[in-house]
């Protein structure tokens, strides 16, 4: 042992403070691995710098955003046109778009992987359980530009405007809110559903029973015992799904078009904070211009509101894993 | 029978009902979104009929449909994702059993942990512009890209900088993107293997350093290997992040110029050199297919979807042949 020659010379040292090369290498990875830790934080600050420093202020000979362009205009301007002249930058349109998409997506997918949760996790049998869990998986797993390209070739012309043109009479553009809102909520409910059948799987079977016990229904059961008693997760995920369909841009681009419109109508084309990012970065982007200082404004706000929304959600879900354990 | 029980039994009669209708609600929803899948694979199936060839796979993108190929995306697309996975994963699992085997419940690793959650769910396309800030900007300190020539003494590497809409931006982007998730799933492997098993060697007095490397990581190897594979075949479909940086959708060559393995076993450089040359990747080749006006080009990226999708079932097929395998073999 090579410490073991020391520690006899000097009786007074402890063996926590003699030398050996074996406790240099033991703290020299320790600190490796602490590094790569941090790197996480690193990145978040970076996240930050970058953001900060084109949108709120910089170094003195450039301008940021926000000095180009007022607060006032950016928040309350009613039209986003950053690219003609004279450009106007009022975010509403995009901001508009943004809930838009979000807002469809959560109803066809919150409810959805709801249902899906409580059917895996209260109705099903094993056997179905571990049939249908993989496949939601592959439906996890599949690439949002798939899913724009269902939504352009197969929503748009086999759902959308049979139901809404022919059969209602309401003109339905190719690129429309609708279809992307659509395919955004099917991407969302495999993530709704294995995260709200995790908490409804952690709510104590003897809440279950006590509830059989009194002579409740399955039904009873689910809706009144577990879904309430396992509510903050099941927020917790919600807010998780529509963080992330706020994030979303592939399937939006392809399907939902590239014109921001200040509008509540599903059926036309639209524009949301992601989809003006990548559409304005498919073109050549003028170093310095106050249209790629606006690129990290948008991405500053969606940045903060996905932000807030993972937050709350990690500071339920905290709350809740104390409640059971 | 009473008043009291009449309405009793015709309460008892509609709840019961209603259990039953929730219950079919609940199993229909589940069956409907499966059908969605089976919809969304027939649609894409059937416009790839025909057009998903061995020509498809080996030529480079064409503006006529019937010559169009994927060949320099795919390559391009293993090559980013190859790179991701070199420089993900040791940080990944690095950062991981830090916090797992190492830290203490300080308010710095709470704040670590909470920031790796965050991260986690931060738009791909934030990733995107950081990316573009530091890789292709370079934080505007340079504004013309400048040529520079590493001599490593047999061969000579040329690269940019700023690194522009190379390789190894894409990659670098796209290990930033995917490292929260290999973390956190890393740490769920980590946190899997009992406790015994490092006191075990502990006592016989390994360091902490040998109990982690000789006894903790293999035995949390296939969770790890789960995780990782499942992330990388996430970063595989991403496009807005790459789409942001500004990387190519039409190219006609792979990475370094390689034209196959035999080229690449021949003239081993140019693989060194593949890192700093331009890239495209699958699903921005897609992309540009699917904003083709030409109708012809629905079917080329239906056919590219067809490429993108066996490639991600071949790694979800690996990782979980390699869960079913292993988690056989261990017993505690």
């Amino acid at each position: 042992v090579p410490g073991a020659g020391q520690l006899r010379r000097d009786n007074r040292s402890t063996l926590r403070r003699t030398f050996s090369w074996h406790r240099l290498r033991e703290e020299v990875i320790r600190g490796g691995l602490f590094c790569c830790a941090l790197l996480s934080v690193m990145t978040t600050l970076a996240i930050i710098f970058v953001l900060f420093t084109e949108a709120l202020f910089t170094i003195p000979p450039h301008t940021a955003f926000f000095q180009d362009v007022s607060v006032r205009e950016f928040f309350l301007g009613a039209q986003w046109s950053p690219q003609y002249d004279p450009p106007h930058y009022g975010i509403a349109p995009l901001i508009c778009g943004t809930f838009l998409i979000t807002g469809i997506s959560g109803l066809i997918g919150l409810p959805a992987g709801l249902l899906i949760a409580i059917y895996l996790s209260e109705y099903s049998s094993p056997r179905a359980r571990s049939l249908c869990k993989p496949l939601l998986e592959i439906l996890a797993g599949i690439p949002t530009i798939v899913y724009g390209y269902f939504g352009l070739s197969f929503v748009t012309p086999y759902v959308i405007t049979p139901l809404f043109e022919s059969l209602l009479g309401v003109p339905v553009q190719g690129f429309n809110a609708f279809s992307g809102g659509i395919v955004v909520g099917i991407m969302i409910i495999p993530m709704v559903a294995s995260l709200s059948e995790d908490v409804l799987r952690a709510v104590p079977g003897s809440l279950r029973e006590a509830g059989y016990a009194l002579g409740a229904t399955k039904f009873d059961v689910s809706a009144k015992i577990v879904v309430p008693s396992a509510l903050s997760g099941v927020i917790a995920s919600f807010l998780l799904a529509l963080s992330r369909s706020i994030g979303e841009t592939m399937a939006v681009a392809i399907c939902s078009g590239n014109t921001p419109t200040l509008t509540l109508n599903p059926l036309v084309g639209i524009q949301t904070m992601t989809t003006f990012i990548v559409n304005v970065m498919q073109g050549e982007v003028v170093a310095g211009s106050t249209v790629e200082k606006s690129l990290y404004a948008v991405a500053l706000v969606l940045f903060v509101i996905t932000l807030g929304m993972n937050l709350v959600s990690q500071i339920i879900l905290e709350k809740y894993r104390e409640a059971y354990q | 029978v009473s008043l009291h029980g009449q309405v009793y039994e015709r309460r008892l009669i509609w709840r019961h009902r209603l259990g039953k209708l929730f219950g079919w609600l609940c199993r229909w929803t589940t069956i409907l979104s499966l059908v969605v899948l089976a919809v969304l694979l027939f649609t894409i199936v059937r416009q790839a009929w025909g057009w998903l060839d061995w020509g498809f796979l080996t030529h480079s993108n064409s503006y006529k449909a019937q010559n169009a190929g994927i060949m320099p995306a795919l390559w391009g697309s293993l090559w980013a994702v190859g790179l991701t996975a070199l420089m993900a994963v040791p940080l990944g699992v690095g950062a991981a059993v830090y916090l797992e085997e190492y830290s203490k419940p300080t308010r710095l690793t709470k704040f670590i942990q909470l920031n790796i959650s965050n991260l986690a769910g931060v738009p791909s396309i934030v990733y995107g512009i950081l990316g573009f800030t530091v890789f292709i900007r370079m934080f505007g300190l340079r504004d013309r890209p400048e040529k520079f020539v590493a001599s490593l003494g047999f061969a000579d590497i040329t690269f940019e900088l700023p690194l522009g809409r190379v390789v190894l931006s894409g990659a670098c982007t796209l290990t930033l993107l995917s490292l929260p998730v290999v973390i956190i799933a890393a740490q769920e492997a980590l946190r899997s293997v009992p406790q015994s098993i490092r006191h075990a060697a502990l006592a016989l007095g390994a360091t902490k350093w040998q109990t982690i490397r000789h006894q903790v990581l293999p035995a949390a190897l296939p969770g790890i290997l789960t995780g990782v594979i499942l992330s990388m075949s996430r970063a595989i479909g991403e496009t807005a992040p790459l789409a942001v940086l500004g990387v190519a959708s039409q190219l006609s060559f792979a990475p370094g110029r390689i034209t196959g393995p035999v080229d690449a076993i021949q003239h081993p450089v140019k693989m060194l050199q593949a890192p700093f040359d331009q890239f495209t990747v699958i699903p921005l080749q897609i992309y540009s297919w699917i904003s083709d006006p030409k109708p012809a080009f629905e079917h080329v990226a239906a056919a590219g979807i067809v490429v993108l999708l066996v490639v991600l079932l071949t790694l979800n097929g690996t990782a979980i042949f390699i869960r079913q395998r292993f988690q056989k073999k261990i017993r505690w």
